[in-house]
């Protein structure tokens, strides 16, 4: 009996230390709303992985920065898989009092619809998807970025670099870089829309300064798989591509080429910290613009775009700063040149007058902008001379294979 | 001399005689108590964040609303499926872990026979059909490595863990094959419209199904184990191979069916999650349940009633963790470290019951 009396002495203690203890931890933070117009808007914020991912991690720093700005009530849920569970998240966060739920991953789209359905007063939102034009629903939407623009810059940067090389005679892998033999590499996920829409306007950027480039892809099959990317780009090199870039998340071909020494252009942010010797230029998009726009929206009682594409104009496409000791020189000045010009309208990114599929250019195309089982093309997509890339909806679909560009493996 | 005589040490161990049952559950009890404990003292020190607040988040988070506790329960009831399905092989000592590709070959037979029947076999052929397929895609999964253990005696850990793998990469490949749009890598929600091949709602709950299978698993399970033939064979064989040898116990055989068994139970859970509940395929659709189950199971003590609190102390644990992720803006990491420390309090906590600290006391004058 007495050590009964003991221990428990000793836990009533114990429990009193906690006690103290939770009396000095901080208190939750308090919410100051400036705007009181904008405090009946909270958003609810699925994420596929959490900040590890540089996917997620560009998609949580615009969430943050987009409600402190508003002063807005947020929610956010980090690893919520492509799955079941994605439904139960976004309904959760529509329980919680969330008129705004947003996911940001590809797979999260069948489930936000089902939960769309279900919720009719809240306005589900999605980057990436493809569905929303065909489904019908007046609170889902589906957004992305003109990001073949920044592609396009970014390949200006790369092009740049070429030409820099090949004046020098810079030696790649024990090669001479010549005008003959200059070639990018690039590391992509999968045969998808997005993927060829980004690696075509690269390629597009680079040859429209560097006119006798040529490209080669290899493709990973993983939106994120460090040793098949970084194993992919050193295929590449060795295949003679003196300028690696990449659709893909990790780390790895920006570390591969920093370790052969092959000047580099990377995606969604800036890998100078890593790669300092080879990083040139990176574009992302920046989400902050689009989730101001539907917190707006809420707040004034407005509808959404059921298709919103962001652009250079509202600062959806950025670059990020140009890395001096590996870009060429005047490579900045190039790139606001070129980007003035696109927004001006004076240089369109797919004009059919740059490309030719199979020797031939090309006048009219037939997208898949629909998702449905048929898998063909159903909307006429090329006008006055262009091919107009996110128009008829947010997702890219430019997946013409155009000359100048060898795919080596197309298994996935 | 007497003075240089060898130091005693200060305490030693000794086992327990059999504890009474309010002894040995009120040192669990008492180990969780302390594991909370512990952990508010972690959670001050490194998030300064008010311990009471987050374990009353934690609670909110498990129990918090009507759909919360449904999604809890269809989460015991998955991860208790699982832990069912590895336990049988478990008390054979066969060390399956290879659960996690079982359960991913189940849920692909399931999507197979949705996106490829779906549309031109009637419901009452069609659900069957998925059924038995799935238990035949996990059964064959489990059947490799068994005949390998049985026949050469290879080393079924390795073995089943590497099929994990294997099965990790079919699944991504088709997961490619079937994806919408081509070449996307995501299946996306398989007969949205028609929901042919889904597991109908009940009473309005779209989880009562699975809930109410894996309760009726967990009853023949135990059943099965405790009191069937088979089920006394396993225990012998997991006792001693000799003694199941002597007494006329064909252990080849047994190895090989209790595998099938447990195989063709993680089929199930892949049809479960399937069927029941994503409608979809990826690679993690398992999300490692296969790998979570083994604690389960292990803490249990391979008993399947118990199994059901231990699997309900997982997912609560989980769901209340992901809760604080969320509210308090921490990492999730942060929520798998309370896992970590209540979990390694409660394995604890199994030492003390069957084993005792003796600490020598001090000789005076001697």
């Amino acid at each position: 009996m007495k050590k009964v009396t003991k221990i428990l002495a000793v836990v009533l203690v114990l429990a009193l230390a906690i006690g103290v203890f939770a009396a000095c931890a901080k208190k939750e933070p308090t919410n100051n709303n400036n705007e009181p117009e904008k405090a009946k808007v909270k958003v609810g914020f699925i994420f596929l992985h959490d900040e590890n991912s540089t996917y997620d991690l560009n998609f949580l720093n615009g969430a943050k920065a987009a409600c402190e700005k508003l002063g807005v009530e947020y929610v956010l849920k980090t690893n919520i898989d492509e799955s079941n569970d994605c439904y139960e998240a976004a309904a959760d966060l529509a329980d919680q009092g969330c008129n705004i739920v947003f996911a940001d991953s590809f797979g999260h789209e069948d489930f936000l619809i089902q939960a769309a359905k279900e919720y009719k007063d809240v306005q589900f939102c999605h980057a990436t998807g493809t569905k929303a034009h065909t489904e019908g629903l007046d609170n889902y939407h589906n957004a992305f970025a003109s990001i073949y623009e920044g592609r396009y810059l970014a390949g200006v940067a790369a092009g740049m670099k070429l030409n820099e090389m090949i004046e020098k005679g810079t030696e790649i892998n024990g090669t001479k870089v010549t005008a003959d033999n200059a070639k990018i590499g690039y590391v992509g996920a999968f045969t998808y829309a997005e993927v060829i829409s980004g690696y075509t306007s690269f390629f597009l950027g680079a040859r429209s300064v560097c006119p006798t480039v040529t490209m080669e892809v290899q493709f990973t099959g993983s939106w994120y798989d460090e040793t098949a990317e970084k194993e992919a780009a050193t295929l590449l090199i060795n295949n003679g591509c003196n300028l690696i870039s990449q659709h893909a998340d990790s780390m790895g071909a920006p570390t591969a080429c920093e370790t052969a020494g092959v000047p580099d252009v990377s995606y969604n942010g800036s890998t100078a910290e890593q790669c300092p010797n080879t990083f040139i230029v990176s574009s992302r998009i920046n989400w902050e613009p689009y989730f101001e726009y539907i917190i707006g929206c809420v707040a004034d009682g407005k509808a959404i775009d059921t298709d919103w594409t962001g652009t250079i104009a509202t600062g959806s496409v950025v670059l990020t700063e140009v890395n001096e000791k590996a870009a060429a020189e005047g490579t900045q000045a190039k790139i606001d040149e070129v980007k003035a010009a696109i927004e001006a309208g004076t240089v369109k990114v797919f004009d059919t007058s740059t490309f030719t599929v199979d020797g031939k250019a090309v006048e009219s195309y037939q997208a898949d902008v629909d998702t449905d089982e048929a898998y063909e093309g159903d909307t006429e997509v090329i006008k006055d001379g262009a091919f107009l890339e996110s128009n008829f909806r947010s997702a890219p679909y430019f997946d013409l294979r155009i000359d100048g560009i060898k795919l080596l493996n197309e298994k996935y | 001399m007497k003075n240089e005589k060898v130091k005693e040490p200060k305490f030693h161990i000794v086992k327990r005689d059999a504890l009474s049952m309010v002894q040995s559950w009120s040192i669990r009890i008492g180990s969780i108590v302390a594991a909370l404990i512990f952990c508010a003292v972690i959670i001050v020190l490194l998030t300064h964040e008010n311990p009471i607040s987050i374990y009353g988040t934690m609670i909110k988070g498990a129990v918090g609303s009507p759909r919360r506790v449904w999604g809890l329960l269809q989460n015991v009831a998955m991860l208790l499926c699982v832990s069912l399905a590895v336990t049988p092989a478990f008390r054979m000592k066969f060390w399956n872990i290879g659960a996690e590709g079982q359960v991913l070959m189940g849920g692909l037979a399931t999507t197979a026979c949705m996106i490829l029947l779906g549309n031109s076999l009637p419901t009452y052929i069609l659900m069957p059909l998925i059924i038995i397929t799935s238990m035949l895609a996990g059964a064959v999964w489990a059947f490799i490595p068994a005949v390998f253990k049985a026949t050469w005696n290879t080393n079924e850990t390795l073995f089943t863990l590497m099929m994990n793998y294997i099965a990790i990469q079919i699944v991504s490949y088709f997961a490619y094959i079937w994806s919408v749009p081509k070449g996307s890598g995501a299946i996306g929600v398989i007969n949205g419209v028609t929901q042919k091949g889904w597991l109908p709602s009940v009473f309005g709950q779209k989880y009562f199904m699975n809930i109410l299978i894996v309760a009726v698993l967990t009853v023949i399970i135990y059943i099965y184990l405790r009191y069937s033939k088979h089920g006394y064979e396993i225990s012998v064989v997991g006792e001693s191979e000799n003694t199941a040898k002597y007494i006329g116990i064909n252990v080849k055989k047994v190895v090989i069916r209790t595998m099938l068994l447990s195989g063709a139970l993680c089929g199930i859970a892949g049809f479960l999650l399937v069927s029941g509940t994503d409608h979809t395929l990826t690679k993690d659709t398992a999300a490692g349940r296969g790998f979570t189950a083994i604690i389960v199971s292990w803490l249990a003590k391979f008993n399947p009633i118990y199994m059901v609190l231990t699997s309900l102390l997982i997912v609560f644990l989980q769901k209340g963790a992901v809760e604080i992720a969320s509210v308090f803006e921490l990492n999730d990491s942060f929520s798998d470290i309370i896992t970590g420390i209540i979990i390694f309090f409660i394995i604890g906590s199994e030492f003390f019951i069957n084993y005792r600290i003796k600490f020598n006391k001090k000789e005076e004058n001697a």
